[in-house]
């Protein structure tokens, strides 16, 4: 059976080579699944570049990084999409990226200058509730009210981790007490987003960690205005999602391709409606109907790719300190 | 074989691994709650599952049987359908907090330690029933007559049969279960209430995804895999005794445990561990029913792919498990039975990382997508393979190994003649576990997916990952339906007694 | 007396029929051709097989509906009569108390059982330590200290020598004698019977017939009995 699935695999390998060029993005796993962008995207982009594009998922952003550190120069991606500014330093670091030519109209809150990394979306962390109950203003509200709440452990989500950034961007050394004080009201830790947001669907939870725009998945895809996300007077803060090209791609020019092509109108209009997050440069007809109903943070919080790096441990140190009492 | 995939997984990415840390404060505490929860729930589990199994084995009522291939079905949900199962059930807003709501009671306090060692309960008493269940029908029936003719009360059984059938058994089942239970993450976190339940599985999520530190992914999978060696050593030490001999197959009926109160104990023993374990069930299916009949094509296409990686698995570890019960059931005991539950502690997250590292060099491995994913499979259902076999294989080779000899039939005239039909019932009951196992199991799944290669499990993650609970909570019906159906086909297929 | 008064006993798919009665006592063989239901004729008696039609009665006591271990029987099997993992004491003290909570009085009743069978000093061994004659005398102590009214037999010494199972035999007709117990031995061989045994029940073709004197039915035997002799 291995043997010939082995041939299988050199015998798919041999005839990509003699048709047309191939160009493979590593990606997230929810990006390629039928409900993300992923199949639109594949058909946008082959319409325009006479080229089969080969979209790899693999787990989430941190196993995605994994894989390619895993893969190192050998790797056969071009692209890596759906690394987050929590993981740009680290994969730098790897020196596996090269350096890219894309320059867009970026729409983010936040000035954007990055040699290696292309954002393709962003959203803002937050905290969802029922329309119907009313929602703290700040982290301190929370803290001293009794909603319970579902959050994601850091170790091992990215939801999680950039809640852990948020407490501290917003509080610094202040960030252990904020902690302590809503330690009462996390009802439980998970893994990951997806079983903290079942849970709160199921009622386990007032609130739960999640983006401002999903309330926009139930109103536009459900036609169901009950769930809004809560507007903190801190702010919020920030997901960065960016893709960038291997140094040791076999298609330099195509990738570069992919890359301007990822911040043009075909893939952007794509983006809020399958990724659920805002596109890094707005479509020229404007965003689907139902974001304007989403709520607009004042204050945009994001720590820099260093900062991030810097304050992480320390961060979760404090977090594991607060809530394992 | 196995021992090398295990060990040879861990070594490549210990080799690869850059500068480690070496083991904190933060890794003892791990260590010391995932030694409290995994004894805890292995005893709980097995504690219970000794009256649920003697229940069962003593009993006949309609729905037994399928009460009995429902026991299976915890056990290969996918983590995140079974967790919010349970909170249907006992969570903050489930039944049971409804129910003492309309009474006036505060609601259930599910997360905690508690919390995990329930969940792991729900996951494990059904397997530790069937493993314990299996132990009663293998006192032949002769003995319950012999035991009926001495007018053995309640005591007496138990020290005439129970005990000893027990003392062989239970330890080999505590230790399974222990082993599962040692790796539990997802389920141990969230039904545990916060980061206090960290268990050394995640600590090597948060070195494989945190840090990127496969040295300490090494060394903390290494740790587990030693505490399950070190539990299966001491079940393999403590559990003794010979076993009853062979029968002459005669149908087993029960003559004791006729009494009003035996009666009534183990109706409420089936009913308890029944409810238990259906209510749960009862919440998945009904949240997925909804779905279920809406669902997209490319969900009956992974439903597809799960049903071939599962059949495949089956093979594969039939052929494995076969012969293993074979050569341990021969002797060399110790070091199979040893290898086969290693399987089971050995973190998925780093058997696929090491599998990936050392099939990278040589192939594709998205073309190694499904033997890959069948293989590791099979390997982690094979120690429950194994506990299901070797006592039968011993009691084969025992009791028909010299009359063979005698009659010159060797090698494989003995293993189809004698050896696989006196297999039978355990091979159906092996295989049907490894068929559903498989089936729920997203294992290794995530490294090698291949785009277009999605299995049942990981659509299901995928759905929710994109807000689709209601489709996902569908998915998660089927898969239920499929796992429970493979089990059913295979388990019935080797019924013997004709009514086990 | 032990009466089967119009008995129809179902054995899976074939069935046995009887009407007769033995008298207290008596030493009766069963035989008959392989697979006629000697051993389900005894097997109604323990009550491990139903009686669908008819009674049993002992004494006058109809046992039909009693559950096995209340029956006045004491049974010994082909094989599997003592637990692996008990002494050969604790075997022959379950006769006495299932639960082997024993006074000191029952347990020198052991001993003395013990002795009676020529197994004195060897309580405290295993029976994987004993030969097949030693272990079937452990059997026949248990049944001494059961003390039952009724002792049925199912080829239990099939496996012996036939020295060993002479000796044997004589043993079991020296207690049953000792005891006045009824004793009904299923055997395939007519000189078991005509060794011990004063009757004989003849199974054959779904019917067992009501004893007769062993030496009158074996030395004229009806042609169902010929058959199986090989005397025809």
């Amino acid at each position: 059976m291995k043997h010939l699935a082995f041939a299988a695999g050199l015998l798919g390998a041999s005839a990509a080579f003699a048709e047309t060029p191939e160009l493979t993005v590593y990606t997230y796993d929810s990006f390629v699944s039928d409900w993300g962008p992923g199949p639109a995207v594949e058909k946008a982009f082959e319409e325009v570049c006479g080229c089969d594009l080969k979209l790899v998922g693999a787990g989430d952003g941190a196993a995605l990084l994994a894989r390619v550190k895993l893969e190192g120069e050998r790797s056969d991606a071009d692209v890596v999409l759906g690394l987050d500014t929590n993981l740009t330093a680290a994969a730098k670091e790897t020196g596996l990226f090269a350096e890219h030519s894309v320059s867009a109209d970026f729409a983010l809150p936040v000035d954007w200058n990055d040699a290696t990394f292309v954002p393709y979306d962003w959203g803002y962390f937050a905290f969802v509730h029922n329309a119907d109950a009313a929602a703290p203003a700040d982290f301190k509200a929370l803290a001293a009210s009794d909603m319970k709440i579902v959050i994601q452990d850091p170790r091992s989500s990215t939801p999680g981790l950039g809640l852990l950034l948020w407490v501290k961007a917003a509080y610094g050394d202040e960030a252990p007490e904020i902690w302590k004080g809503l330690s009462d009201n996390v009802v439980t830790v998970t893994k990951g987003w997806s079983e903290a947001y079942g849970m709160f669907l199921e009622g386990e939870a007032d609130m739960v960690l999640s983006y401002t725009t999903s309330p926009a998945y139930h109103l536009i895809a459900e036609e169901d205005g009950s769930k809004a996300a809560a507007a903190f007077d801190e702010g919020h803060y920030m997901q960065v999602e960016v893709a960038g090209k291997l140094a040791n791609s076999d298609q330099p020019e195509l990738a570069d391709q992919f890359l301007a092509f990822m911040v043009s109108d075909a893939f952007q209009s794509i983006i809020p409606t399958t990724n659920w997050m805002y596109p890094a440069v707005t479509p020229e007809g404007g965003l689907p109907e139902g974001f304007e109903t989403l709520i607009a943070p004042e204050k945009s919080l994001l720590l820099s790719e260093t900062e991030a790096a810097e304050v992480r441990d320390a961060a979760l140190g404090e977090w594991l300190d607060a809530l394992s009492q | 074989m196995v021992a090398a995939l295990i060990l040879g997984t861990l070594g490549a990415v210990a080799l690869r691994a850059e500068a480690g840390t070496g083991f904190g404060a933060s890794d003892w505490a791990a260590l010391r709650f995932t030694l409290t929860q995994a004894g805890l729930s292995a005893l709980l589990s097995v504690g219970l599952a000794i009256p649920a199994a003697r229940a069962l084995a003593r009993r006949r009522f309609t729905g037994r049987s399928l009460l009995i291939a429902l026991l299976g079905a915890p056990f290969i949900l996918p983590v995140i359908v079974a967790i919010l199962g349970l909170l249907a059930v006992f969570g903050r807003a489930g039944w049971l907090s409804s129910l003492l709501g309309m009474f006036g009671l505060e609601p259930v306090q599910i997360y905690g330690l508690h919390g995990v060692v329930l969940a792991h309960v729900f996951f494990n008493l059904p397997l530790a029933t069937r493993l314990i269940l299996q132990g009663w029908q293998e006192i032949p029936a002769e003995r319950f007559r012999l035991a009926a003719q001495l007018d053995a009360g309640p005591l007496a059984m138990w020290r005439l049969l129970e005990g000893p059938m027990l003392r062989r058994g239970a330890p080999g089942a505590l230790a399974v279960v222990f082993a599962i239970c040692l790796s539990s993450f997802a389920v141990a976190l969230t039904l545990g209430g916060g980061p206090k339940a960290t268990t050394i599985e995640l600590a090597i999520y948060q070195a494989f995804r945190f840090d990127f530190d496969l040295g300490r992914a090494a060394l903390l999978s290494g740790l587990q895999l030693l505490l399950t060696g070190a539990a299966a050593l001491v079940a393999l030490r403590v559990s003794a005794g010979e076993g009853f001999g062979a029968g002459l197959d005669r149908a087993v009926r029960r003559w004791d445990g006729q009494s009003a109160l035996a009666r009534s104990l183990d109706g409420f023993w089936i009913v308890l561990s029944a409810a238990f374990l259906l209510l749960p069930l009862a919440a998945i299916v009904l949240a997925g029913l909804p779905g279920i009949l809406s669902l997209k094509a490319s969900v009956w296409q992974a439903a597809g792919n799960s049903i071939l990686v599962a059949a495949l698995s089956t093979v594969i570890l039939l052929g494995l498990a076969l012969p293993m019960a074979a050569a341990a059931a021969a002797g060399r005991a110790g070091l199979t039975e040893l290898s086969g539950i290693l399987g089971l502690a050995a973190s998925p997250l780093v058997i696929g990382t090491g599998l990936f590292i050392l099939i990278y060099p040589i192939a594709d491995p998205f073309a190694l997508a499904l033997p890959v994913t069948a293989l590791v499979n099979a390997v982690m259902a094979l120690p429950f393979a194994m506990r299901i076999l070797v006592p039968r294989a011993r009691e084969v080779l025992g009791r028909y190994g010299r009359l063979s000899l005698s009659l010159d039939m060797q090698g494989w005239a003995f293993v189809r003649r004698v050896y696989l039909p006196r297999m039978r019932a355990q091979t159906g009951f092996a295989a049907g576990l490894a068929a559903a196992l498989s089936m729920g199991d997203l294992g290794v799944v995530a490294l090698f997916a291949d785009p277009d290669f999605a299995t049942l499990p990981l659509q299901i993650y995928r759905l929710m990952g994109a807000y689709r609970m209601e489709a996902a909570a569908g998915a998660a019906l089927l898969l239920l339906l499929l796992s429970m159906g493979a089990f059913w086909i295979l388990d019935r297929g080797g019924r013997w007694h004709a009514e086990a | 007396m032990l009466r089967l008064e119009n008995c129809r006993i179902m054995n899976g798919d074939y069935a046995v029929e009887a009407d007769l009665e033995i008298a207290a006592g008596a030493c009766v063989a069963v035989i008959g051709p392989s697979g006629a239901g000697k051993s389900t004729l005894v097997e109604a008696v323990a009550g491990f097989l139903p009686v669908t039609r008819g009674r049993i009665l002992w004494n006058g006591a109809d046992l039909t509906s009693q559950p096995p271990g209340k029956r006045p029987v004491a049974m010994l099997f082909q094989d599997g009569n003592l637990f692996p993992h008990l002494t050969v004491a604790q075997n022959v003290a379950l006769g006495l108390h299932a639960n082997l909570r024993l006074s000191e009085a029952e347990w020198s009743q052991v001993g003395a059982a013990l002795e009676r069978v020529g197994l004195g000093g060897m309580g405290t061994r295993k029976p994987a330590a004993l030969s097949g004659g030693q272990q079937s005398r452990v059997a026949l102590a248990r049944v001494l200290v059961q003390g039952r009214d009724i002792l049925l037999l199912d080829e239990p010494f099939a496996a012996l020598g036939p020295a060993l199972k002479a000796e044997m035999l004589d043993l079991v007709s020296d207690l049953a004698r000792e005891s006045g117990a009824t004793v009904l031995m299923v055997s395939h061989d007519p000189n078991d019977a005509r060794r011990i045994a004063d009757q004989v029940v003849l199974v054959a073709e779904g019917r067992a017939h009501p004893p007769q004197a062993t030496a009158e039915l074996l030395d004229n035997p009806p042609p169902a009995l010929q058959a199986y002799l090989g005397t025809a």
